[in-house]
């Protein structure tokens, strides 16, 4: 039986591993290889990798850290930051990335996406979508960092990336982002139930009931978190042992 | 260690993720090289052909590089060990469905698929995550590895095959596929290895020594 995902994400600017809250006040919580090879110690199902260095002369730090991870951690990596290509694309997954993330030039990039697809798999290309909510309770997709407004509703942008040709959506609550105050689970059934692809949540995870949440009532696939892994004493042992318990099915 | 003198190629067909697999075999102590050029397939003792991304495209380079001919040689003819992953598990089926219908090599009685469900199923494709396979008979690539071990997989197509002796191992998503086939020097996964963290590392291991 196929299992649900605990994703560890780890957040990258200039090479140093971030946490950010509400995709602000990022803070520096050490580095980015020593939390991998510890995730991979304690088998985390994937890792996604996003860095949000702004400058392109600075884009070597990824490929380097992405290198050094794959050399030692051998489970599905995720990178996204950046990607503007097919060439980029090529490029991290010589370094040893699985998967392209791509956020920003989903959008800016028009045909980026069917490309990728026809190029590595649907398989291989995971959109991430940015959501805000705003006060009349609708949500509204945003690129750059979610510093900048798209007018996309998430279902309808979710629904055209993946008939586009994406095979995974990473979605994050911008809201929740880093507060540890739970999932937006209302958003995630919605974008969960309208496409065909599996759906990682993210944005908000505190508490391993979390975890469970996101899976059981949102109905994603997988559930990605990072500062209850940062800043409490939870892990993805003591995760999988919790939702073993709460019946459902991921790795032993 | 015995394994001092195995070279194994892997194939680089500008496509999937090289750059795991080449790190995964380097860590369990392969002597490896990652080529395109037919030639060093002759000089390897092992094969790997990885593969992620589209079986018509993928297709087209193995044979516009002579690479098709060249394993065609040494995988069938020369008998060499030779390890099919993902979409290198594809290839070696008679044909594929995918966005139409194209030839692969035809080395085992298999076509490649989509997964099919029902239209209420709430099954997601691809097939995204950690699986267990059902192993159905003893093999030597199997060593150290136990029956009802996850694996990692990451695919929409999947092989189907009337030759039940090639299926070494099934994997159940809405309804059991072959995850894993052998026959003879042939090994094919559809699931990576290179993904699997210890038990994909075990098999990896096994490959350096599996005597076909």
């Amino acid at each position: 039986m196929l299992k649900n995902r605990i994703i560890p994400s780890l957040l990258l600017k200039n090479g140093r591993m971030v946490k950010s809250v509400r995709f602000e006040r990022y803070r520096d919580v050490g580095h980015p290889i020593t939390a991998a090879k510890i995730y991979d110690a304690q088998r985390a199902d994937e890792l996604i990798i996003l860095d949000i260095t702004a400058s392109q002369e600075k884009r070597d730090i990824l490929f380097e850290i992405v290198r050094e991870i794959s050399a030692e951690c051998f489970m599905p990596l995720g990178v996204g930051g950046g990607i503007r290509s097919v060439a980029d694309i090529r490029m991290l997954l010589r370094c040893g990335a699985d998967k392209a993330v791509i956020n920003t030039a989903a959008v800016e990039v028009p045909g980026l996406i069917g490309e990728a697809a026809a190029a590595f798999g649907s398989s291989t290309i995971v959109v991430s979508i940015d959501a805000r909510k705003h006060g009349s309770g609708t949500y509204e997709v945003f690129t750059h960092a979610a510093t900048k407004a798209t007018g996309k509703d998430p279902v309808a942008w979710a629904t055209e990336v993946v008939a586009r040709g994406a095979g995974e959506i990473f979605l994050t609550a911008v809201d929740r982002d880093g507060t540890m105050e739970g999932l937006d689970l209302a958003l995630i059934r919605s974008v969960a139930d309208a496409v065909s692809v599996p759906v990682i949540a993210s944005g908000g995870v505190g508490t391993l009931e979390d975890f469970k949440r996101g899976i059981v009532d949102g109905h994603a696939s997988a559930v990605s978190a990072a500062s209850i892994f940062h800043f409490t004493d939870q892990s993805p042992i003591k995760t999988r042992k919790y939702l073993v318990d709460q019946g459902l099915h991921v790795r032993p | 260690m015995a394994y001092d003198l195995i070279m194994i190629a892997v194939i680089d067909y500008g496509m999937g993720n090289l750059g795991s697999i080449t790190k995964a075999l380097d860590h369990v102590g392969a002597d490896m090289c990652l080529t395109s050029d037919p030639a060093t397939l002759a000089e390897a003792e092992r094969i790997v052909l990885p593969g992620v991304g589209a079986f018509a495209d993928g297709m087209r380079n193995l044979k516009q590089t002579g690479l098709a001919d060249a394993l065609q040689e040494e995988v069938l003819r020369k008998g060499k060990p030779f390890w099919g992953i993902c979409l290198g598990m594809q290839f070696i089926a008679q044909r594929s469905v995918e966005f139409g219908e194209h030839a692969g090599f035809g080395w085992i009685d298999a076509e490649v698929v989509r997964f099919q469900f029902p239209d209420d199923s709430a099954l997601k494709v691809p097939h995204v995550g950690w699986n267990n396979l059902h192993f159905l008979r003893d093999h030597p690539m199997l060593t150290r590895i136990r029956d009802a071990a996850d694996f990692y997989f990451v695919h929409s197509y999947h092989l189907v095959t009337a030759d039940e002796s090639l299926v070494l191992g099934t994997c159940e998503y809405g309804y059991a596929f072959p995850a894993c086939i052998a026959k003879g020097n042939l090994f094919a996964t559809q699931f990576h290895p290179e993904k699997s963290q210890r038990d994909g590392l075990t098999m990896l291991k096994n490959f350096l020594t599996w005597q076909p």
